[in-house]
């Protein structure tokens, strides 16, 4: 404490003028300036909201959302009528974005993988076929090709009933949409379902058990094989003991129109395929620029230690690779997540049409439809890069 | 070959130069070529044989549709159809004005046309450092004279802009000089601002009744076509670099936990929602933030949302350019004495700047792609008014040729960007990076 007080008679005494001139103060100056003007703004657009809703006569509230919809949906997961809340619709378009952004990242990863690898081929037909489909989607804004693909569908396929029948009839593509089997679940196919899963977790083991093995003897079994064996076999076998409880219900052409099967409407596959197109090329590049950092001298030294081509791939090159590709691709599921509400243009009813469009049209509440939206997108992109940085965090290389 | 072997075993010694014997033909030559790069392996064989059909019946299909039977002077789609077989490039040419220009009045389509070609003069020097530096002060007015060629009015407006922004610049060098840097720059804003909401529109009219000079003016709705993706486009390409500099810099302010987490909400949330429902609050929800009775027009109120936008994702191309700069660089800054302005503005930015210039190019492209979307909120932009010729009744039943069109443009200038980016990187990579 003596030797404290003894160097305070050194220290500047504070004066004003340091909160401008010393840079230890100023950073504080800086602060409470930004806090000011930044809660002036809030408070300037907060009292103009009031003010407007005041004389509009609106209230903010979301008492709406339990209000009758009247409004119709042609694609929706659950039920849902046209007396459902509105609350309802929002959650239908929720899903209708799930499915779409779901099916489309899977779509695009596997197209952009191979596009991008074939893109490195040493084959130049390919490689340069490849650089003209990466460019051509990548430099195209993407409503373009989904408006493209939309009215392409609508106005190239044929009506019913000259429609023709693809895969002996299980797929038939018509101007209204497109007919495919859906599965008939009768009883006996949960047991099936309990089978399969059990199957699944006994491949796993199996993978364990292999590992632990080859670690102990350095023998190495075709876990590949017996692994699509566990999962194939039990599920076959029960198939046909439990007598094929599990049907399919194809389309057949009744007077106008296709009855039975399964329906996708145009919309959703003119989506589906223009994300998926666009995206493929975006996660092309990623791939290609993964597989390219990777320097030659990686190859070479697990050749030299006697590693075989598949097991340099899946041992060396994979692993580093996989570290530069996901994260850009994650961020790319993100911007395929975001694009998805293009929907809107194309009629395909997710939350941007739903709640975003027809429900803030009908109800006028352009606030409270456009916050829950944006909350929702919002939720799905934190989830989605907080993911991200757990993955980044475990792959990250340890620097010591 | 060691000595001993040299002395004891010569039976051969060549006195003059041999002729070069010519390389072995299979491995020089158009067919070396193809053995190598098509056919190197029965897989590659196969390969190039279905991609080869692929490609040779596509073109086969393609190249008649597209250009020997294609029309590209018709009246109709049914007088198309008379004509030729192939595509009706005709609807391009009867509606090319609208797709360009969208409904600006005919007689002043120069106005735009001066200002495209202008705009090339006012990116020059940015793009090449070898012209005269003096171009720098025309990059600058630049923008003025775009508004008002593009909008017309009165001249007095953009003339008093000017002034403004010269006596701004007089403020900040007067109190820097007196104070210091960041407050200068505080006190020559809010001369800016008190400038703009107090003075300028008075003296404006007051000098516009007096001497009236300018253009016909031309409202923000008869706007258009490529016109309209241009004008957005490059606002927000404008725009969104520095704003997205300061938010980058905020964003790694680590003394300074305020201004930090603010510029962290923002770029998330811009980040984390899609263009399209930012341009729903553009334009249905945006008058509600206005004090009652404020309207001003879509377009700007697009062009605001647009630049933020991009902004958000410069800043994280940005960020990405700052981190990657080594320690070093920003403690030799502090150890040279220099500020944090000076710091930045010699050290940490024209270092950073240059590792992000393929991102920043790629949010100039997306930028630049992401304006299609306004079309949704109902703007005329080339998008937008396809679906209106599509559902006239002469061009009722075209499909392809407009998408084509379109399509074509943007990848003309998506492409020259990338391409330039590329350029670029080339010309200033100093080989050291890391």
């Amino acid at each position: 404490m003596t030797v404290a007080s003894d160097f305070s008679d050194d220290v500047e005494p504070f004066r004003l003028s340091m909160l401008i001139y010393d840079k230890r103060y100023r950073s504080y100056t800086l602060q409470i300036i930004t806090i000011a003007l930044f809660m002036l703004a809030v408070g300037w657009l907060v009292s103009n909201v009031v003010q407007n809703f005041r004389d509009l006569g609106k209230e903010f509230s979301f008492a709406f959302l339990w209000e009758p919809a009247s409004y119709d949906i042609n694609q929706r997961l659950i039920e849902y009528t046209s007396r459902s809340p509105h609350w309802k619709a929002a959650v239908v378009g929720i899903l209708n974005t799930l499915v779409i952004a779901f099916l489309g990242c899977i779509a695009a990863t596997i197209l952009g993988v191979a596009i991008g690898v074939m893109r490195l081929s040493k084959n130049w037909l390919v490689s340069r076929l490849m650089t003209v489909y990466i460019e051509g989607f990548r430099n195209v804004p993407v409503l373009l090709w989904i408006l493209l693909a939309s009215t392409a569908f609508s106005a190239m396929l044929p009506a019913p009933r000259q429609a023709p029948l693809l895969l002996g009839g299980a797929f038939v593509p018509t101007n209204r949409g497109f007919y495919v089997p859906a599965p008939i679940w009768e009883s006996g196919s949960g047991v099936l379902g309990i089978i399969f899963v059990a199957s699944i977790i006994g491949a796993w083991l199996f993978g364990r058990w292999a590992k632990a093995r080859q670690a102990a003897t350095g023998e190495i079994l075709p876990v590949l094989w017996i692994r699509l064996a566990i999962i194939i076999l039990p599920v076959v076998i029960f198939y046909f003991l439990l007598g094929r409880p599990v049907g399919l219900s194809m389309p057949e052409l009744k007077g106008f129109n296709f009855q039975g099967g399964g329906f996708v409407r145009n919309s959703f596959m003119a989506l589906w395929i223009a994300l998926s197109l666009y995206t493929a090329a975006f996660i092309a590049e990623n791939v290609r620029s993964g597989i390219q950092a990777i320097s030659k001298g990686q190859t070479e030294a697990a050749y030299s230690l006697g590693l075989p081509p598949k097991r340099t791939m899946n041992l060396v090159i994979l692993p580093q690779a996989l570290r530069i590709i996901i994260p850009p691709l994650i961020s790319q599921y993100l911007n395929l997540t975001k694009n998805s509400s293009l929907a809107i243009a194309v009629g395909y009813m997710d939350i941007t049409g739903t709640l975003g469009g027809i429900t803030l049209n009908q109800t006028g509440r352009e606030m409270e439809s456009l916050l829950l939206v944006m909350g929702f997108y919002l939720i799905v992109s934190l989830l989605i890069s907080g993911v991200m940085n757990v993955y980044n965090n475990s792959v990250a290389i340890k620097e010591r | 070959m060691s000595d001993t072997q040299s002395n004891n075993s010569l039976l051969y010694v060549s006195t003059k130069e041999l002729p070069e014997l010519p390389a072995p033909v299979n491995t020089s030559g158009p067919i070396a070529w193809m053995r190598d790069n098509l056919f190197a392996s029965p897989r590659d064989t196969f390969l190039t044989i279905v991609f080869g059909i692929l490609v040779v019946a596509a073109l086969y299909k393609l190249i008649p549709w597209m250009f020997t039977d294609a029309v590209f002077f018709a009246d109709s789609i049914r007088h198309c159809r008379e004509i030729d077989t192939g595509a009706c490039f005709a609807v391009v040419t009867s509606r090319f004005d609208q797709l360009i220009f969208g409904f600006y009045p005919p007689e002043l389509h120069w106005r735009p046309i001066v200002t495209f070609l202008l705009m090339f003069l006012a990116f020059a020097p940015l793009l090449h450092d070898n012209l005269p530096r003096k171009l720098l002060w025309f990059t600058g007015v630049f923008p003025l004279l775009a508004y008002f060629l593009l909008w017309g009015g009165s001249i007095w407006g953009p003339l008093l802009i000017l002034v403004m922004i010269a006596l701004a610049v007089v403020v900040f060098s007067i109190v820097s000089k007196a104070l210091n840097s960041t407050l200068g720059l505080l006190a020559a804003i809010a001369f800016g601002v008190i400038w703009l909401l107090f003075v300028h529109d008075g003296i404006s009219s007051a000098l516009a009744s007096a001497i009236p000079v300018g253009l016909e003016p031309v409202e923000s709705a008869k706007f258009g076509g490529f016109l309209i993706t241009f004008v957005i486009g490059v606002t927000g390409i404008v725009g969104s670099l520095p704003l997205g500099i300061v938010l980058a810099l905020g964003r790694k302010s680590d003394n300074m936990p305020v201004v930090k987490m603010l510029c962290v909400g923002f770029i998330e949330f811009i980040r984390g929602v899609p263009l399209i429902t930012l341009l729903f609050v553009a334009s249905t929800l945006l008058n509600y933030f206005l004090p009652p009775g404020t309207t001003f027009d879509l377009i700007l109120r697009v062009i605001i949302m647009v630049t933020l936008f991009a902004a958000a994702y410069m800043a994280e191309v940005i960020r990405g350019g700052l981190a990657a700069l080594p320690r070093g660089q920003y403690e030799a800054a502090d150890a040279l004495g220099l500020n944090y302005w000076q710091g930045t503005r010699l050290i940490v930015l024209p270092q950073a700047l240059k590792i992000s210039i393929p991102g920043i190019v790629n949010t100039f492209i997306g930028l630049f792609k992401d304006t299609v979307l306004v079309s949704i909120v109902g703007i005329l932009d080339p998008i937008g008014i396809m679906q209106p010729i599509r559902s006239t009744s002469e061009w009722n039943g075209i499909i392809w040729e407009l998408p084509i069109f379109i399509g074509f443009v943007f990848f003309i200038f998506c492409y020259i960007m990338s391409r330039y980016s590329m350029y670029f990187e080339r010309k200033l990579d100093t080989g050291h990076r890391s």
